[in-house]
């Protein structure tokens, strides 16, 4: 069941696009953004309120990088391997987070705190190696940085 | 020189408000094209030879004339900015989301009244959650004073305007790869023709267009078109954001005269290579522009200059490879970005870019063959214009081919040794 909160925000972004399809990625979004990640319960939900078969919807669903369609941890940690970053040091950069958190790309901690994944090019390449943690972009990165940064993350 | 696009840009990057932004001159352009008849409008865009910054320099006057104006023309029309900016190494557009957020709405102001648009989506991508919060704000702030909503200034025109967070996608940024974004759909290409200037979203007459080439237009309607083409150094008309990233001493982006040669923009605002390095090459516009070496480096920055010493302009944002940097790791780094984001919808492109990313990989690892070299090539030619549906897997292919061109050697070395002679171990 989709929250009256979630449907309300939903039934603002119908007022504007013509179709209700349209809506389907926004959708999507609003319910992640509350609960993490699209369950298969989520998604027919909100394909049955934009009345979008639930097959097509999760085409579009898997078809978008931002959209987790598998549970995540408290923090999504994106780290960028795209080309200015490599050149800057993104081997280093994932050879520490996944040391330090003892999982591999596309993983999650045991203690369900972080989930790591690999991110094309975030647009801030004049200050690589780059990631994002939740919301927040980090630039600029060393391993002795990601320490710090990490901890801000309960 | 004189600042035109970085113009209302504070210090700290925090953007000015609706009301600071007029004060500070903003906002002036929209009543005067509002007297103006939007033909009018887009001539002055077209004498201005103003080009669309977001990769491929068409001229953004003579798009515009493609759409059916008039009492008879199809409505609603719609005006998109494409804010998806996901072309590895560049770093543009971010600056002018974050910093300048009402330039671009005006600008999208003018445009949408040229064309005669009814409703305007600025298409950003998702993880630029900065950019969309100001966006948001910023759209807030122009409904409220008057230059967005029903009869805009008492001038009878009305434009609605929303902010739309992409799911993140870099198919998403190719004009109709976002145009099914927006309908909600997987963001494949559509055949051309229709053209989405004839039939676009939602099948209605559309317009696409870079955000840098948007927040131009004020400027161009406030001083005109002679002013704008005076600003550049070279054809090309205005400014250009130009970027640098990579081993450099102070990697950054500058507004410049358009048609600044790579030589100033590497030695004089980058500050040259970092200590002990050399340069060896450059991608003088993102990812999916060929290489430039050493021997272009008085090429100037525009769309021209950069064509004829065999790559292009692209998004003005250059990506250096140094010497103790790897030709073959930096190819493969590329290759895996572009088949990763192919659509998967015709064969030269899915099969040919990550069969192309597989054979980088094994030479990178030592294992590659003679025969790889021309198999390579091969899947540059496969992946030439005309072969495919949408210019992606053509723009992935030219870093690799002038890296075959200028780095030939080095790939040999790695085939000859079963080595990476870039890795200590
Ligand atoms: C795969 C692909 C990705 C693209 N990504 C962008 C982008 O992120 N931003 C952009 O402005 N143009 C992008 N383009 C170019 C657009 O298709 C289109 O030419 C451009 O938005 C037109 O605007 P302009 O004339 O103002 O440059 C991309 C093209 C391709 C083929
Ligand atoms: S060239 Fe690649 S991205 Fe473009 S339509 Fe073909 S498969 Fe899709
Ligand atoms: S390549 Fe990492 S931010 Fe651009």
């Amino acid at each position: 069941m989709l929250s009256p909160e979630e449907r309300h925000e939903i039934e603002e972004e119908l007022e504007r696009y013509p179709t209700k399809r349209a809506v389907s990625i926004d959708a999507l979004r609003i319910v992640q953004r509350r609960r993490g990640w699209v369950s298969d319960e989520a998604l027919r939900d909100v394909a049955e309120l934009l009345e979008v078969s639930v097959d097509e919807m999760d085409s579009v669903a898997t078809f978008y990088n931002l959209i987790f369609r598998k549970p995540v941890g408290r923090h999504v940690i994106m780290v960028c391997d795209s080309v200015s970053c490599w050149i800057m040091g993104y081997d280093r950069i994932r050879e520490h987070l996944t040391k330090r958190l003892g999982i591999q790309l596309g993983e999650t901690t045991p203690d369900g705190r972080f989930t790591l994944l690999p991110i094309v090019c975030l647009g801030t390449c004049d200050h690589a190696p780059a990631m994002m943690v939740d919301q927040h972009l980090h630039r600029d990165l060393s391993p002795e940085k990601i320490d710090g940064i990490l901890a801000e993350y309960p | 020189m004189e600042k035109v696009l970085t113009r209302y840009i504070q210090p700290d990057g925090v953007p000015l408000d609706a009301r600071a932004y007029e004060q500070a001159g903003g906002y002036q352009s929209v009543p005067k094209a509002l007297k103006m008849a939007p033909k009018e409008v887009t001539e002055i865009v077209k004498q201005s030879n103003l080009r669309g910054r977001g990769g491929a320099g068409f001229p953004t006057g003579m798009k515009w004339t493609f759409v059916p104006t008039g009492p008879n023309a199809p409505h609603p029309k719609y005006l998109c900015a494409n804010a998806d900016e996901m072309e590895p190494g560049t770093f543009k557009d971010r600056l002018l989301l974050e910093s300048a957020p009402h330039q671009l709405i005006e600008g999208m102001i003018v445009a949408a009244y040229a064309i005669e648009a009814d409703v305007a989506y600025i298409f950003v991508r998702g993880e630029y959650v900065l950019a969309i919060e100001r966006l948001q704000k910023a759209v807030a702030e122009a409904y409220n004073a008057g230059y967005l909503g029903q009869n805009i200034l008492g001038s009878g025109f009305s434009l609605q305007m929303y902010v739309h967070a992409s799911g993140g996608r870099y198919m998403c940024g190719e004009e109709t790869g976002l145009l099914n974004a927006l309908e909600g759909k997987r963001a494949n290409p559509r055949t051309k023709p229709p053209f989405p200037q004839v039939s676009g979203l939602f099948g209605k007459p559309t317009i696409v267009q870079n955000v840098e080439t948007l927040s131009n237009l004020p400027h161009i309607l406030n001083h005109g078109p002679e002013w704008f083409k005076g600003l550049s150094k070279s054809e090309d008309a205005g400014t250009k954001l130009y970027g640098v990233s990579g081993k450099v001493k102070r990697p950054g982006l500058w507004e410049l005269p358009m048609g600044t040669t790579i030589r100033e923009l590497l030695e004089e605002h980058a500050g040259g290579m970092q200590e002990g390095l050399a340069f060896r090459g450059v991608l003088p516009g993102g990812a999916s522009t060929d290489f430039l070496t050493a021997q272009h480096l008085d090429v100037k920055m525009d769309f021209g200059g950069v064509q004829k010493a065999g790559s292009r302009l692209g998004t003005g944002t250059m990506i250096v490879l140094d010497d103790r940097t790897c030709p073959v790791g930096m190819v493969r780094n590329l290759e895996h970005f572009f088949a990763q984001e192919s659509c998967g919808w015709c064969t030269p492109c899915w099969s040919g870019l990550s069969w192309a990313e597989q054979i980088l990989t094994s030479i990178e690892e030592g294992r590659g063959r003679p025969e790889d070299l021309e198999e390579l090539e091969f899947i540059c030619k496969f992946c030439a214009p005309g072969n495919t549906f949408c210019a992606l897997a053509p723009g992935a292919v030219e870093p690799l081919q002038s890296a075959l061109k200028y780095f030939r050697e080095d790939f040999e070395r790695h085939i000859l040794a079963q080595h990476c002679p870039w890795r200590t171990h």
